[in-house]
């Protein structure tokens, strides 16, 4: 760093040079210390996510299986075009893509109706809601996927004594034996446990809504219905984004319901799922690299999406405004 | 003052969204105090109450199975969350409060790797971890558990960072106190909270893992809980290990909702935090 000297005032020059060298070294130490102290952070989430996708990049492109692993082979994209010519692979996106659809949009007016709740409750009841509300956020997917597929399951289950007055359920209906009904437990256990995440960032946004709009609104004569539609949803348009950015993300990544409850079986397989079974389960490295690569880039899409189309600033957040 | 229809118009509401909120834990519960004979009545409250399902879990046949996942899951997810909190607390106090270029992409980072499908990292995992011997060992599943819980812990922390008054460590320094002191009265106090719910949502991320768990390990020698659920099997070849996995599920649920129970407050305004302002 250069710093001027003010040769009219030799008095005082030594004095200011000081000054600057000293608050341009405290700002280039403060840089030093930012980078060392946020570091280590960075660079281990990069460790630990870039080296594997840079691994499965790379593996991709080899015919490999590690039940003959002396016949790895190098195909180019080949692993891509058999992923891709498969008819399960379309299939298994296609059921991806309805849980992602499904449950977000279930979630987002669950979850509106929680953070609705939530938000006018009186005090008494307000503490009691929450911690209700986070019991489902706090429970390991893979308990709920158990509590309900025990509770349909044709053998424990007690659904069917319970559903019995609908036409089209007996004591022999079994929920889990083709996908329809499969998914139909899968999503609810999906949608059951994560809707308390998207209430929460729902009742954050409604925070943010000025309290004399809807007041005002109210003065002007709009119904309890029109208060919501015109004025409080549209003000918090942006908190609406990044939930159904962040559940979308995470419904297209579904794996510990299914896997529980059907292990993709009947039609109710998703590429999470594929990915596993392909290099885990078969032991087909270069093929079931292939797909986790494909089921990255999908997720990158959706993000992409989210942020240049919809304008979702993920990083900002809704606080700050659009 | 409430008048009575509004009374009783809330007391539904609540009773709805608890309802809502605790059924399949309820659910959950009543199956894992069924006995095997009870396990099939089509009931959702057991005839019997028995305790038989939670003997085989602790001291009977299923033991084996899940007291070590339980000891592996409360030691690799206290020990990823600790690695993670901390890391995550120096990278946090340089966002928060340094000025250094890069600041954003760090957290666009943190970000990033949030959305990552896990699949895709277990895949290159499995066999890169077959060939260094980290393949179903603990630093074997601390190491990926890390890309859970150290992106929403620099979310978390640095939004909690943001908020706070960091002059009152100089006023205190004006007003006689010492460097440490002022750190240890001052600096700890503001930041410890966050710190903390920080920690209590990272736990309940790795806690929660399961990908990791099945994709990583193959013995009980480093299996989580939510992995050797899914290896149950019953108390004989022909019976179903419902009850069992049942009370497992429970027990792994009690801490959950013991946290949830005392720090409710926190927890909402750190995932909040963490998610919407950034």
């Amino acid at each position: 760093m250069s710093t001027t000297v003010n040769s009219s005032a030799p008095a005082a020059a030594p004095e200011k040079t000081r000054t600057r060298r000293h608050l341009s070294d405290r700002a280039r130490a403060e840089r030093k210390l930012g980078w060392l102290l946020a570091g280590p952070a960075f660079v281990i989430m990069l460790l630990v996510t870039l080296y594997p996708i840079v691994q499965a990049l790379w593996d991709s492109l080899f015919s490999f299986r590690l039940t003959a692993p002396g016949d790895k082979e190098f195909v180019f994209l080949g692993n891509y075009a058999t992923a891709l010519s498969d008819i399960v692979f379309w299939r298994d996106l296609g059921v991806t893509l309805l849980i992602t659809v499904v449950t977000v949009v279930v979630e987002l007016v669950l979850g509106l109706a929680l953070a609705l709740v939530m938000h006018s409750a009186i005090k008494a009841t307000r503490g009691l809601l929450r911690t209700a509300i986070l019991v489902p956020y706090g429970i390991i997917t893979v308990v709920s996927a158990f509590a309900w597929f025990y509770a349909f399951d044709i053998t424990t289950g007690y659904v069917n004594n319970w559903l019995s007055w609908l036409p089209m359920i007996g004591p022999d209906f079994n929920w889990f034996a083709s996908a329809g009904p499969s998914l139909f437990v899968i999503m609810a256990s999906e949608i059951w446990k994560t809707t308390p995440f998207i209430s929460l960032l729902l009742l954050s946004g409604l925070a943010q809504v000025p309290g004399e709009l809807t007041e005002a609104a109210r003065v002007d004569g709009a119904s309890a219905w029109q208060r919501l539609s015109k004025v409080v949803l549209p003000n918090m348009k942006a908190a609406i984004m990044v939930a159904v950015v962040f559940r979308a993300l995470d419904a297209f990544r579904i794996f510990d319901n299914v896997f529980i409850m059907t292990k993709g079986q009947y039609g109710t397989e998703t590429l999470s799922l594929l990915a596993y079974r392909t290099s885990i389960g078969r032991l087909e490295i270069g093929l079931g690299s292939a797909i986790s690569v494909i089921l990255f880039i999908c997720v990158m899409l959706i993000a992409l999406v989210a942020i240049k189309v919809f304008k979702v600033d993920l990083t900002g957040g809704s606080g700050k405004g659009k | 003052m409430l008048s009575t229809k509004q009374k009783i118009g809330w007391t539904v509401i609540s009773i709805a969204v608890l309802v809502y909120a605790l059924f399949p834990v309820l659910s959950i519960l009543m199956t894992s105090f069924k006995s095997s004979s009870d396990l099939n009545s089509g009931k959702f409250i057991p005839t019997k109450f028995v305790t038989s399902n939670y003997e085989q879990i602790f001291v009977g046949e299923a033991k084996d199975l899940f007291l070590p996942a339980l000891w592996n899951s409360i030691g690799i997810s206290l020990i990823s969350t600790f690695v993670a909190v901390v890391l995550a607390t120096l990278c946090a106090y340089a966002i928060a409060r340094l000025d250094f270029p890069g600041k954003k992409i760090v957290l666009t980072t943190a970000l990033m790797v949030s959305m990552f499908p896990v699949v895709s990292i277990v895949t290159p995992l499995f066999n890169l971890w077959r060939q260094v011997g980290l393949y179903d060992t603990w630093l074997g599943l601390i190491i990926p558990y890390l890309s859970l819980t150290l992106p929403i812990s620099i979310w978390t922390l640095a939004a909690f960072f943001q908020q706070i008054p960091w002059d009152l460590d100089r006023a205190a320094q004006v007003d006689g106190a010492t460097t440490w002191q002022a750190f240890r009265k001052v600096i700890v106090p503001l930041t410890l909270p966050g710190v903390f719910t920080t920690a209590i949502i990272a736990f309940f991320i790795a806690w929660n893992d399961f990908v990791y768990g099945i994709g990583l390990t193959s013995t009980a020698a480093a299996r989580p809980v939510p992995a050797a659920l899914a290896f149950f099997t019953g108390a004989s070849q022909f019976e179903a290990p419902a009850g069992a996995i049942s009370a497992a599920a429970i027990i792994v649920t009690i801490p959950v909702v013991l946290l949830v129970l005392a720090f409710q407050r926190q927890i909402v305004s750190g995932l909040t935090q963490g998610a919407v302002k950034g």
